[in-house]
């Protein structure tokens, strides 16, 4: 995963404006998004670890034997189904309240 | 348009209990830029909520991972999600009546 979005403002404002100095709002906007979308990642990936770490890793040997890997695998996919599923529960959750609304 | 997942109208079911903040202060006099701090920060209200009930609900339903997520463990999540919810609104609502019914209430909290 990159690190690097985001991280250097100073080379784009202004580029997108004829570099005249004024703030793009379009521009921060999308870098905004961006930055948002990579904590979100990095969130999901370290809840993901921390679970996945709980249900595979039992006493620590000195490496990650062939059915930790296996079991670590798997539980990194039932994590992301889980998160989806969740995802769709809320969204209905929250639109059937709406309507009620 | 207001975005289907993250614009929660006054009834949120959240249950964080807060208002979003008013993008006023933030984003200047730029009202593009308001609603799209607005719009965003629900976005992430939503995210945030669905990692956290993610989290949850995994300790409640998935016992070993397999090769793919059984019908049982796919409606407990659903159903701790609904409950969740249901949990925070019922927090709420008697947190509301207990402080209409008894006046001493924030002084009893102080004590």
């Amino acid at each position: 995963m990159e690190s690097g979005f985001g991280s250097d403002f100073g080379s784009d404002f202004g580029s997108g404006s004829g570099g005249g100095g004024k703030l793009d709002p379009g521009l921060i906007m999308e870098q905004v998004k961006v930055q948002i979308a990579v904590a979100n990642a990095q969130e999901l990936l370290q809840r993901m670890t921390d679970k996945c770490f709980r249900k595979c890793i039992g006493k620590p040997g000195s490496s990650l034997d062939n059915s930790e890997q296996k079991c670590i695998a798997m539980c990194m996919d039932r994590y992301m189904d889980s998160w989806n599923t969740v995802s769709r529960a809320y969204n209905s959750r929250l639109q059937r309240e709406r309507a009620n609304m | 348009a207001r975005e289907g997942r993250g614009a929660a109208a006054a009834g949120d079911t959240g249950g964080t209990g807060m208002d979003a903040p008013s993008a006023a202060g933030l984003g200047g006099a730029d009202p593009q830029l308001q609603r799209f701090i607005e719009v965003e920060t629900q976005k992430q209200r939503f995210q945030q909520l669905v990692h956290q009930m993610t989290e949850l609900c995994w300790e409640k339903c998935m016992d070993k991972p397999g090769p793919k997520l059984d019908s049982r463990a796919e409606t407990c999540f659903v159903n701790c999600v609904e409950r969740f919810i249901d949990t925070s609104q019922f927090i709420l609502n008697r947190l509301e009546q207990t402080q209409k019914s008894k006046s001493a209430f924030s002084e009893s909290l102080s004590d």
